[in-house]
């Protein structure tokens, strides 16, 4: 038996579990850990420079590859610095394992410098957590962390770790748990057959079926089955905001995405429906709108791995407990020798209806020569990335521009917070996708307001060379709040501008990276060609936008999906 | 609505907390609770008192089965069960006549005087809730009371059903 420090155990443990990739920043706890990890080159280390991207950083891994992204963090502040990004990979099911220092056992609860309870302060936002007692069950506190982070609903999961345990003096045996069971936690993945049999049946006899996809489609990577589920059944899909890429925003079949700030026809496709297949998708509130008044036609068959999920806000008809790939299986098994074009000619009706809804071109807007209109920007660099690159996004006004106008085609192409709205997400999840493909071109979607909530990370790019392309929407304002001031409180914009803005070019310039401005509409087809052929510079393109722009269209409050303002004078 | 949980978790640390955090993390209440190890010293029973209507107790169910450490999670109100409090209850005895009364009252309820001061009397007694307030309400007429502790509810379901892991 191989005998090694807490510390050592620590590092090898996540090279036996194969992590490539720890992000992470040093600390007094963690010294052993940080010792343990230097001069060996299984796990590759990167320093950050504030441990909220950290966590951001292993979320948008996590997101782009599927596989667990993984935090190192020194206990106190090091540790609470990492509960917003926690937070973010939980509301949106993200794998994520944070490794985190505490102080010494024996001084546990005594206020010992850098002490907080972390196991306490991140528990309504972990899906699990370990205080490990004793070196020897450093490996299986892992090892069980990653298994739990990503089967199931995946999410964080905290290994709390006291000094004294990984100890680099003393030594103790080390053994990798081969096989990983826990008898409280075996999550279902197979739909019950009954409720399959009643949701085909439902399927196949709608005559105003749609198909609603959610992010819970593509972590369980079910994307091609839903497309022949989809083909099949001839049926329009319409996708959430973490659902985007799951079925093809260029295939005929999709309306667009739907919710608060969806496309009018998915709304009203939603609205109207007789029948909605749900898969992986949560039913929240920026979705539905009032929920007293969502879909009144539709049988509602809900597909998803989280019991819980199931009837929280919406009542469904047709539960299904099982992971998406599961039971789009067992779905596509039932249809068994479905004829499509009958399907088609049965859903002509439909289909010209949806057709009608369409060519409402609620995404129509107004160019100007002398403003540049952010939906223009978003188009733009949908051209010169050949619509195939990873784009982050942070939250805002170009967030729902970004994933209005930029039809994705792929899976885990389009990374956002979307269940906690968390600014300063984009840069950090941007770093995180270039790590994870150094080779593709990693965008970040931003804005005045957002990318200053963690600028500081145009260090760490630098430091490892990641050339991402920020394309930052410039209004001076916090325009998400502003057009809610401007539409709900009267043009009172309280606190939503900001008075000193910095010189973005000379920051990213001071950073060691390029910066370009653009403020004449002429200008942004050849500043974005310039931004794009610099592969390996890390390119910040500060772009000033009209102010005054509002995303629409948009949900009216209370009302039901499909009550929308289509612009600032026209509503449904 | 009363509701009563029974769960059936890892006699792990951090365990209890993270159910009470549910409660409070989702705007739950919690009445009563009652936890202690099962015959299986790696697992703990806990039986949670509730009030909630179908919709709610139906999230509340979920959301605790969704616990990595808990193993179930049964509704014992869903069906016929055996449910028990369990109070000590101290009173005055200023005089023969409240004695005297006191032991009646201790007699009908079929409670027991566990300890005898000078001046006061500890009762224990066992029951359903509402046993145990209509004691507490009797008592208070004929002396005072000077403190009471109770358990909280704990239940079995009735017949073969079991909560086993």
């Amino acid at each position: 038996m191989e005998m090694m420090s807490g510390a050592a155990m620590v590092v090898r443990t996540l090279k036996d579990i194969g992590v490539k990739h720890v992000f992470g920043y040093p600390g007094g706890a963690v010294l052993d850990i940080y010792d343990a990890l230097y001069a060996q080159t299984d796990v590759e280390h990167v320093l950050v420079r504030h441990e909220q991207a950290a966590a951001h950083m292993a979320d948008g891994y996590a997101r782009s590859t599927g596989q667990v992204g993984t935090v190192l963090v020194t206990s106190g502040p090091g540790a609470t610095n990492t509960l917003t990004g926690i937070a973010t990979a939980y509301m949106d099911s993200i794998p994520m394992v944070i490794l985190s220092g505490q102080v010494p056992s024996m001084h546990i609860g005594e206020d010992a410098f850098q002490e907080t309870d972390m196991v306490g302060c991140s528990r309504p936002i972990v899906k699990h957590s370990f205080l490990v007692k004793r070196a020897v069950d450093i490996p299986e506190a892992i090892a069980k962390a990653y298994y739990i982070a990503s089967t199931g609903r995946p999410g964080p999961v905290v290994v709390d770790l006291p000094k004294d345990i990984v100890n680099v003096q003393d030594s103790h045996p080390y053994v990798f748990p081969t096989d990983v069971t826990m008898r409280s936690y075996n999550p279902t993945l197979k739909g019950h057959n009954k409720q399959i049999k009643k949701a085909v049946s439902t399927l196949l006899e709608a005559k105003r079926p749609v198909i609603y996809v959610g992010g819970g489609t593509i972590i369980a990577e079910a994307c091609d089955l839903v497309t022949k589920i989809a083909e099949k059944l001839q049926a329009p899909v319409t996708s959430t905001l973490m659902g985007l890429g799951a079925f093809s925003s260029v295939h005929e079949q999709f309306v667009g995405m739907l919710g608060m700030h969806g496309r009018l026809e998915a709304n009203k496709v939603m609205h109207n429906a007789d029948c909605i297949l749900a898969l992986g998708a949560r039913f929240d509130d920026r979705v539905t709108n009032n929920v007293e008044k969502f879909c009144p036609y539709a049988t509602i068959i809900h597909v998803d791995i989280d019991p819980a999920s199931i009837s929280k806000t919406v009542a469904v008809h047709i539960p299904v407990v099982g992971s998406v790939d599961k039971v789009a299986e067992q779905l596509l098994e039932n249809m068994g020798k479905v004829d499509s074009k009958a399907q088609k000619a049965k859903l002509a009706d439909w289909w010209e209806q949806i057709e009608q809804w369409r060519s409402r071109e609620c995404l129509a807007y107004k160019k100007d020569d002398k403003l540049i209109k952010p939906q223009e920007v978003i188009e733009a660099l949908y051209k010169h990335t050949n619509g195939d690159a990873y784009v982050s996004s942070d939250v805002g006004q170009h967030q729902m521009f970004a994933a209005l106008y930029y039809p994705f085609a792929k899976p885990r192409r389009w990374i956002n917070s979307g269940g906690l709205g968390t600014m300063g997400f984009g840069l950090p999840a941007a770093m995180g996708v270039q790590m994870a493909h150094p080779e593709s071109t990693s965008v970040v979607v931003t804005g005045d307001g957002s990318i200053q909530m963690n600028i500081q990370e145009l260090a760490t790019c630098l430091q490892y060379n990641l050339p991402i392309k920020i394309i930052s929407l410039n209004n001076r304002a916090l325009g998400m709040v502003r057009q809610w001031q401007d539409m709900i409180y009267k043009g009172r914009h309280s606190h939503s501008y900001m008075d000193s803005m910095p010189d973005f070019i000379k920051l990213a310039e001071a950073y060691g990276h390029v910066g370009i401005r653009v403020t004449d509409p002429a200008d942004l087809d050849d500043a974005m060609a310039r931004c794009f052929a610099m592969k390996d510079r890390l390119v910040f393109m500060d772009i000033e936008v009209d102010q005054n722009e509002h995303v629409y269209p948009m949900q009216i409050k209370y009302g039901a999906m499909d009550d929308m303002r289509l612009s600032k004078t026209e509503r449904t | 609505m009363k509701r009563i949980l029974s769960v059936l978790m890892e006699n792990a640390p951090g365990a209890l907390s993270r159910i009470v955090g549910v409660f409070s993390q989702r705007g739950y209440n919690v009445d009563s609770l009652c936890v202690a190890p099962t015959d299986d010293k790696s697992l703990s029973r806990l039986t949670i008192t509730t009030q909630a209507d179908d919709k709610v107790i139906e999230q509340i169910t979920k959301q605790v089965n969704k616990l990595i450490d808990v193993l179930k999670v049964v509704e014992l109100t869903d069906g016929t069960h055996v449910e028990r409090e369990l109070m000590l209850i101290k009173v005055a005895t200023r005089s023969e006549v409240v004695r005297s009364e006191i032991h009646r009252n201790v007699d009908i309820f079929r409670a027991q005087i566990v300890d005898v001061d000078s001046n006061n009397y500890t009762i224990q007694v066992t029951g359903t809730s509402d046993k145990l307030d209509a004691f507490a309400h009797t008592l208070g007429q004929s002396t005072e009371i000077i403190e009471a502790s109770r358990t909280g509810i704990c239940g079995l379901a009735r017949g073969d059903k079991a909560l086993r892991p």
